[in-house]
């Protein structure tokens, strides 16, 4: 018998269609990462729901969690649409994937609002430098130089995912590599703990248009350059166990579902909750010429949006019947009255 | 009939009075504060039970430019705006001259003696009062001395054409809910701005005011406060919208008056969102997304925003997505005259979106309808699974309008084709989203949040089949299209029906729709005058319903009368019944002036001619 998680479920209920991206791209591994975190979470799938925009890694939604409700929107327009959405069920625990062209380009002004209103959903950025569908063209996070067969050199500068999220007070701000699954699945678990919005910008190599060993965003570059902030874990609530925590070599963030991120310090000791830090270490990070990854940034104390706006009831709103949503009959005199 | 205006000398001679029936219009400076002294006026006549209207012509700026506001009394209950003006306070220097010559002779001018200009005409009544004197005498402190002299006018006026003083009082004190200390200030300059007439001016024009019983049952109320108060009562869950003139007072009357009449319905917590978005792409987007997810949902717009809003309106009507829209039209094209009136996002809002799009469309014509279509319009939408246009327009959204009482919904809310756990359980087969079990066109939906394995459902705008799956087989994409074809043809039979006025013996036909009613109505008069007699069909819905068909097939002709250039509803018409095209006769103004009776009246009888 094939093995079941904490809700009788096996790993193949979190399964989705079958991919149609190519073989070898680093949003397929992020998809597996998604369905091995929900597998071991023991989410039940029809509590979550997804959301995309338009372009490879917004394709992706089909492939993972297919019993959950999604909605693959407009080119840049995910985060207005699940904006709307996240309202419906408080309850729902929201993935959205976009791709650096979706969120970065044509969705830079969508992705910057989302930020500031703390939707309490999992925004992963599949960052490859590159448009895939269209096949080959830059996107706004492609490093200025990089050349591309059909399009020359690119000579701009290049969109930071994460320096946009912090400067638009992103509460949840993490960069990873789909090269590092375990540290994939641990962010993704971890991000999904989070009352708010979680950037997740995970450089993806695109390893048809745009995956040469020089190239910022290929397999190469990010494992010869990757360099982890700490040693990332994540403990769910239900399974707390004892940490051995070390002054100065352990970091312990609690999540406000009673779950843990256990950051294990590697060369340095590195304060997550520091904004102002986290500038500064992604600075460091273009100096240095490497690939920071980790989390980067976090603040569990922010209202998320469903706070701001009195909604995060356990009744959800979209089963609410016209009892609830009506007026009385006498209310239409006090409207009438109103008037003059 | 329109009143022909007589000379001073006849007027004076005559002693003829002329009650009740007159346009009267204030020239002020925007943002000097004259807005509550015209709706004291305007309020004041209303509670003499003097049918009135109040039209705002204000310009696209805060302060400085040029303002009128217009007032129209008309015992008859005509309540169009008025192409002539019997009586004219002249506020403003920059447009004396302008405002002067407006003056129909036999008419009355007032004016601030503060403007130092000649009077270059004697076929009128010319007054001037003391307005700023009148405003500092009156110990209002310096920061308000420009806002109460135009209370002056209102003092004047009052004595000058009879309005009571009692209504006035009752008009600020709804003006200010109650507050005595700027109520006692007004009210002072006002009752000596009287007094000061009454000693000093000699009544020299025949317009007049007299108590009649023409307002009983009435309220006063704009289009845009209105369709807020209906979506209220329609239980609104989510609202979108960003800032554009003349949308904007739909999502602000939303947010100041929801939790009046919501919060004490649930004790959960909030029953509903309003967020104000980053640009009208993201309103419709959050509005669909909230749609998606089983809410109801709106945004509201003008012109601009609707041609921001065209890729997700191709979605809505593709994911087969509910979702409310206001268009409160304004002129375009491009930024156009954004605070003048038209009627002029017809034909795009038709088809908005991409490829082969339809959609809905609902007329209101006054305020009461901006109610009733503000709650009907979240049971359309859900009904049929598809965005529903409301389109309003300026004149209607942001003017005040003399209408019915609103009226508690009739029915109860209908959800559409939802299915939830329970209904799952007892499904045959595997469920579709978009499979056509009862052979309608419209579907069975599940919304996120319902925990049956057989829910889920992956919306997208890409082509999709029954299951909702991606597909880019021909068959499967003309299957689809076909069905949304027979729903929005399923769809008539939810939507208002036309409002029909005969007349009998008529020849001709007229068709309109929205706020060009009254102006419709009062030239069907004008024309029977003259012995025309027109039946009148006022649309309330698009796609057209049958007794549009059967109303161009009794008529060999019929008129068209809109607000743009182009005719828009005429070619709506036109495609719709392409055998009758030879009967239909397009009439149009885009002045970005609400309708005028004669004007309309004229342009039928020269057709006719």
């Amino acid at each position: 018998m094939a093995k079941v998680n904490a809700v009788g479920l096996e790993k193949n209920e979190y399964r989705g269609a079958p991919t149609t991206l190519c073989a070898g791209c680093g949003h397929n591994s992020i998809s597996n990462q998604i369905i091995q975190a929900a597998y071991d979470l023991s989410l039940i799938p029809e509590d979550v729901i997804k959301f995309s925009g338009i372009g490879c890694s917004s394709k992706s939604p089909t492939y993972f969690l297919g019993r959950s409700f999604g909605f693959n929107s407009l080119h840049g327009r995910m985060p207005s649409v699940a904006t709307g959405a996240l309202f419906g069920d408080a309850r729902l625990k929201a993935v959205a994937v976009s791709g650096d062209g979706d969120s970065t380009n044509i969705g830079i002004g969508q992705f910057k609002h989302i930020l500031r209103r703390n939707a309490p959903m999992v925004y992963i950025i599949e960052n490859n430098g590159v448009y895939g569908l269209t096949k080959g063209q830059f996107s706004a996070t492609a490093e200025q130089g990089l050349t591309l067969k059909y399009q020359g050199a690119n000579p701009y500068m290049p969109v930071d995912v994460i320096m946009e999220a912090l400067v638009s007070q992103a509460t949840f701000v993490a960069r990873s590599f789909a090269g590092d699954a375990t540290q994939v699945r641990e962010l993704i678990k971890a991000a999904l703990s989070h009352d708010g919005l979680a950037i997740l910008d995970i450089i993806s190599p695109c390893v048809t248009f745009n995956n040469a060993d020089d190239a910022r965003h290929s397999y190469g570059w990010a494992k010869e350059h990757q360099d982890p902030l700490h040693d990332f874990s994540f403990v769910p609530f239900e399974e707390e166990i004892e940490v051995e925590m070390v002054e100065g070599e352990t970091r312990r963030v609690t999540m406000h579902d009673g779950s843990s991120i256990i950051l294990k310090k590697l060369d340095e000791d590195y304060d997550p909750t520091n904004r102002k830090n986290a500038m500064d270490m992604i600075q460091q990070s273009y100096e240095e010429d490497v690939l920071m990854t980790g989390l980067i940034y976090i603040n569990t104390e922010p209202d998320s949006l469903l706070d701001m706006h009195g909604l995060s009831q356990d009744e959800p709103l979209n089963r609410l019947g016209q009892e609830h949503l009506r007026p009385k009959k006498e209310a239409i005199d006090a409207v009438n009255a109103m008037m003059f | 009939m329109t009143v022909q205006a007589m000379t001073k000398e006849e007027a004076q001679s005559s002693g003829e009075r002329i009650v009740n029936d007159f346009s009267m219009t204030v020239a002020t400076m925007n943002g000097s504060g004259s807005q509550t002294s015209n709706l004291t006026l305007l309020r004041a006549m209303f509670k003499m039970g003097i049918p009135v209207s109040g039209k705002n012509l204000f310009p696209s700026n805060i302060q400085g430019l040029p303002t009128w506001y217009t007032i129209r009394a008309s015992k008859d209950g005509y309540l169009a705006r008025r192409e002539t003006h019997e009586i004219i306070v002249a506020m403003n220097a920059d447009t004396f001259g302008q405002d002067l010559e407006s003056v129909v002779p036999g008419g009355a001018f007032y004016y601030g003696d503060h403007l130092k200009f000649e009077i270059n005409r004697d076929d009128i009544a010319v007054y001037t009062f003391p307005a700023k004197k009148l405003a500092k005498d009156s110990g209002a402190p310096a920061a308000l001395r420009d806002y109460v002299a135009n209370m002056a006018y209102v003092g004047v006026l009052a004595h000058m054409i009879g309005i009571d003083m009692e209504q006035i009082k009752g008009a600020l004190d709804f003006h200010f809910s109650g507050k005595e200390k700027p109520i006692a200030l007004n009210m002072g300059v006002i009752e000596a701005a009287a007094e000061w007439a009454a000693e000093n001016l000699e009544k020299q024009d025949p317009y007049y005011v007299e108590a009649m019983d023409g307002t009983e049952g009435k309220i006063m109320a704009d289009g845009n406060t209105a369709a807020a108060l209906g979506a209220i009562f329609g239980g609104v869950q989510f609202a979108s919208w960003y800032p554009i003139t003349p949308a904007s007072s739909v999502a602000e009357a939303l947010t100041i008056n929801i939790g009046k009449y919501r919060d004490d319905l649930y004790e959960g917590g909030k029953t509903y969102a309003i967020i104000q978005s980053e640009d009208e792409l993201a309103a419709i987007g959050m509005a669909l997304g909230a749609g998606w997810a089983g809410l109801r949902s709106m945004t509201s717009t003008s012109g601009p925003g609707i041609s921001l809003m065209t890729e997700f309106a191709g979605l809505a009507y593709y994911s087969e997505t509910p979702v409310v829209i206001w268009d409160v039209q304004r002129v375009g094209p491009s930024t156009g005259l954004p605070t003048r009136t038209a009627q002029g996002d017809i034909t795009q809002v038709a088809f908005l979106g991409h490829g082969d799009t339809h959609n809905i469309m609902l007329f209101p014509a006054c305020a009461q309808e901006c109610f009733e279509f503000g709650w009907k319009a979240f049971d359309i939408a859900e009904r049929v699974q598809a965005p529903v246009f409301v389109m309003s327009d300026l004149d209607l959204g942001m003017n005040q309008w003399m209408t019915d009482p609103f009226e508690y919904p009739d029915v109860d809310m209908d959800r559409g084709k939802v299915v939830w756990e329970q209904d799952l359980e007892n499904w045959e087969g595997r469920y579709g989203r978009y499979l056509d079990k009862d052979g309608d066109g419209i579907p069975y939906r599940t919304v996120p949040g319902n925990k049956h394995p057989k829910s889920a459902w992956f919306a997208r705008g890409t082509g999709h089949d029954e299951y909702a799956a991606y597909t880019e087989r021909g068959d499967d994409w003309e299957h689809n299209m076909e069905r949304l074809i027979k729903k929005y043809d399923t769809a008539r039979q939810y939507l208002p029906e036309s409002d029909i006025f005969e007349k009998e013996g008529a020849t001709i036909g007229i068709i309109a729709y929205g706020s060009t009613h009254p102006a419709i109505e009062e030239a069907c008069d004008k024309l029977e005058e003259d012995d025309l007699k027109a039946d009148y069909l006022r649309l309330r819905s698009y796609p057209f319903r049958d007794e549009v068909q059967e109303f161009i097939q009794k008529h060999d002709k019929v008129y068209v009368v809109e607000m743009n250039r182009d005719g828009q509803m005429h070619q709506l018409l036109s495609l719709a019944y392409p055998e009758m095209v030879n009967k239909l006769v397009s009439i149009t103004k885009h002045d970005g002036l609400p309708l005028n009776a004669r004007w309309t009246s004229e342009a039928i009888q020269a057709e006719e001619n």
